[in-house]
């Protein structure tokens, strides 16, 4: 007898450990390739281990070998949800840089299809989440509305998801006047879409069971773990940075900001349901100015940065060399550094650029929101049951295009 | 806007003058240089005092100047939901460098300072778990430092034979295609035919 056999003190039930899981990286829960390594006590999570990085294209440094321009496509693939709001960041930290202001007709093109990518981004997650709770028909008819917002993005920029519509200095086309009528006309059918959504989930008694009092982050957790966006909003701090910190030209609009009381994820998913509501109020502001007749006019600053009218490469040297080195060379950008964000469907996303005075980006850093959301995974699903974990990653909106990056 | 962050800045350099080694606001950011060993006191601090209360770690990262002798600048962006104002930080570290980590202050920094370990290969004294973050299980080198190659050095592909993904250098098909755009009359280092005409002055013409 060394001692090495003394199991026969244990009983049965202390011998139990505890159980290690993958979740993912092809769990249809996952929203995306997210590879959770779990270690559950009976059904109670007690570790939760994000593995990210599957989808990690290394973006960042194949920005730095391209120019400004060719860089604009590669935000789109980042959130491919809500795509035209990160193409935002990048054109407002190169207009900050290089000092360009938009037209005022880009500008509210710019808010009009930020709320688009808004309510595309909230439907996706409101009707997935759901999904992942068990619910099948949110989905159907979510995404039977995210189909006619992405036929508005073809019709303005001839693409429906990777769009590179919002380009340095303004907008890459103007819309034509039908689409601006089509996409009034959605308004109100949508809301009563929205309301048979509403009429599904939020009073619903298993969504309520999933979610009600599931990830509850305080009002102090959520800054400790550099939340932004609805994960604020949901714990009650009305910060919106469409209000607190205006860009383009949101502080004409009216809008008000939703917020939740108890930061749970049924909380949050209200919240998402209500900014949708919002988002729409400042789509019909945006379509009723973009009629005004001072709002007509072009929709780029013409200068160094944005490429000459069509008519006048036909007549002018100057303005085909233009634009010949606008798509070989691209502009230069003066050196410096800056940090532009905007508020993103998922929330801050922002783009720190360390410009060196080439027609390259020295150094572009992403700011995901979903990168620090998810980093918290393990804070929030510690101590809930393993199903829970579904319902909080569905709640955080994360899409791994711009975790990864 | 901009005199609020030129108070700001100056109340911090009065307040904490050991950490602050230099600050500017430009384009209305402010932007304080910090001294290497100060960081987590001054991040703690700046969290704390009522006047700045940065309770959200926005962002950190790295940038690479290969040719400096501290070779890397380590960023810092703090936002104050409270006082609706930005900051950041910048640290120049040397490659050899052990920064101090904010986790403790900060516990959302820890992914983010997982990712500069990644890419940069930078390290943080006092990080519970730096481990790679972004990079495959077992990469090797830190992908955006200057001097690693865009293409990388290894490829993966699913072999056959071996019923499994294996791990080879890279060959490309094509060389990797960069194309230098820069005009002559900016860029250029050789000197165009004619062009050493002009250098000659302007009495020495017949």
């Amino acid at each position: 007898m060394d001692g090495s056999k003394f199991d026969d003190v244990q009983t049965q039930e202390q011998r139990i450990r505890n159980f290690n899981i993958n979740f993912g990286p092809q769990h249809p829960a996952a929203h995306g390739v997210l590879r959770l390594v779990l270690e559950l006590d009976g059904e109670i999570v007690e570790r939760c281990d994000p593995h990210i990085g599957l989808l990690h294209r290394g973006t960042e440094k194949l920005m730095e070998s391209r120019t400004y321009l060719q860089n604009l496509p590669y935000f789109d693939r980042l959130d491919y949800v809500g795509t035209m709001n990160q193409e935002h960041g990048w054109c407002l930290a190169i207009e900050k840089l290089t000092g360009v202001e938009v037209p005022r007709r880009a500008q509210l093109i710019r808010v009009l299809f930020c709320e688009v990518g808004r309510i595309l981004n909230h439907l996706l997650n409101v009707t997935t989440q759901a999904m992942d709770v068990g619910a099948l028909t949110p989905p159907l008819w979510g995404f039977e509305e995210r189909e006619k917002l992405m036929q508005f993005y073809e019709r303005a920029s001839g693409a429906r998801l990777h769009a590179a519509y919002f380009r340095p200095g303004g907008v890459h086309q103007d819309l034509p006047p039908e689409l601006l009528d089509d996409m009034e006309a959605w308004c109100d059918p949508f809301l009563a879409v929205l309301g048979d959504i509403d009429g599904l989930l939020t009073e619903n008694r298993i969504f309520k069971q999933r979610n009600v009092d599931i990830g509850v982050i305080t009002e102090e957790d959520a800054q400790d773990w550099a939340f932004s966006g609805v994960m604020v909003r949901g714990s009650g701090m009305a910060w919106d940075l469409r209000r607190a910190q205006p860009y383009e030209c949101y502080d004409e609009f009216e809008f008000q900001i939703p917020v939740g009381k108890n930061g749970d994820c049924y909380d949050r998913y209200l919240v998402r349901m209500e900014e949708m509501r919002q988002s729409i109020h400042i789509m019909r502001q945006a379509i009723e100015k973009l009629r005004l007749p001072e709002n007509q006019g072009d929709i780029q600053a013409r200068g160094k940065i944005t490429p000459p009218k069509r008519s006048e490469m036909k007549t002018s040297m100057e303005a085909l060399i233009h634009h010949f080195k606008l798509y070989t060379e691209g502009f230069h950008v003066p050196e410096g550094e800056v940090y532009a964000c905007v508020e993103a469907p998922k929330g801050e996303f922002g783009v720190y650029l360390v410009a060196d005075g080439s027609n390259k980006p020295y150094r572009a850093k992403i700011r995901a929101p979903g990168y620090a959301h998810l980093q918290a995974m393990d804070f929030m699903a510690k101590g809930h049951q393993l199903a829970d974990v579904a319902a909080i990653l569905g709640s955080m909106d994360i899409v791994f295009g711009e975790v990864d990056r | 806007m901009s005199t609020a962050m030129q108070e700001l800045g100056g109340y911090i350099e009065a307040k904490r003058p050991d950490c602050v080694v230099s600050w500017e606001v430009t384009r209305g950011e402010l932007c304080v240089n910090v001294a290497p060993a100060n960081i987590r006191g001054l991040v703690e601090w700046l969290k704390a005092e009522p006047t700045c209360r940065f309770t959200t770690m926005i962002d950190i990262t790295a940038v690479d100047y290969p040719e400096r002798a501290k070779r890397f600048d380590v960023v810092y962006h703090f936002l104050s939901m409270h006082q609706n104002h930005r900051i950041r930080l910048k640290v120049a570290v040397r490659e050899e460098d052990i920064v101090q980590s904010i986790t403790s202050v900060h516990p959302s920094a820890d992914w983010f300072e997982r990712e500069i370990f990644d890419m940069f290969g930078i390290l943080f004294s006092g990080h519970p778990d730096l481990r790679r973050i972004l990079t495959d299980y077992g990469f090797r080198g830190h992908p955006l430092r200057k001097d690693f190659p865009t293409t990388g050095y290894v490829e993966v592909r699913y072999d056959e034979v071996q019923k499994r993904v294996v791990y080879e250098p890279v060959s490309l098909v094509q060389e990797y295609r960069q194309f230098d755009f820069i005009s002559p009359w900016e860029g250029a280092e050789y000197v165009l035919p004619g062009d050493e005409k002009s250098d000659v002055p302007a009495g020495d013409k017949a």
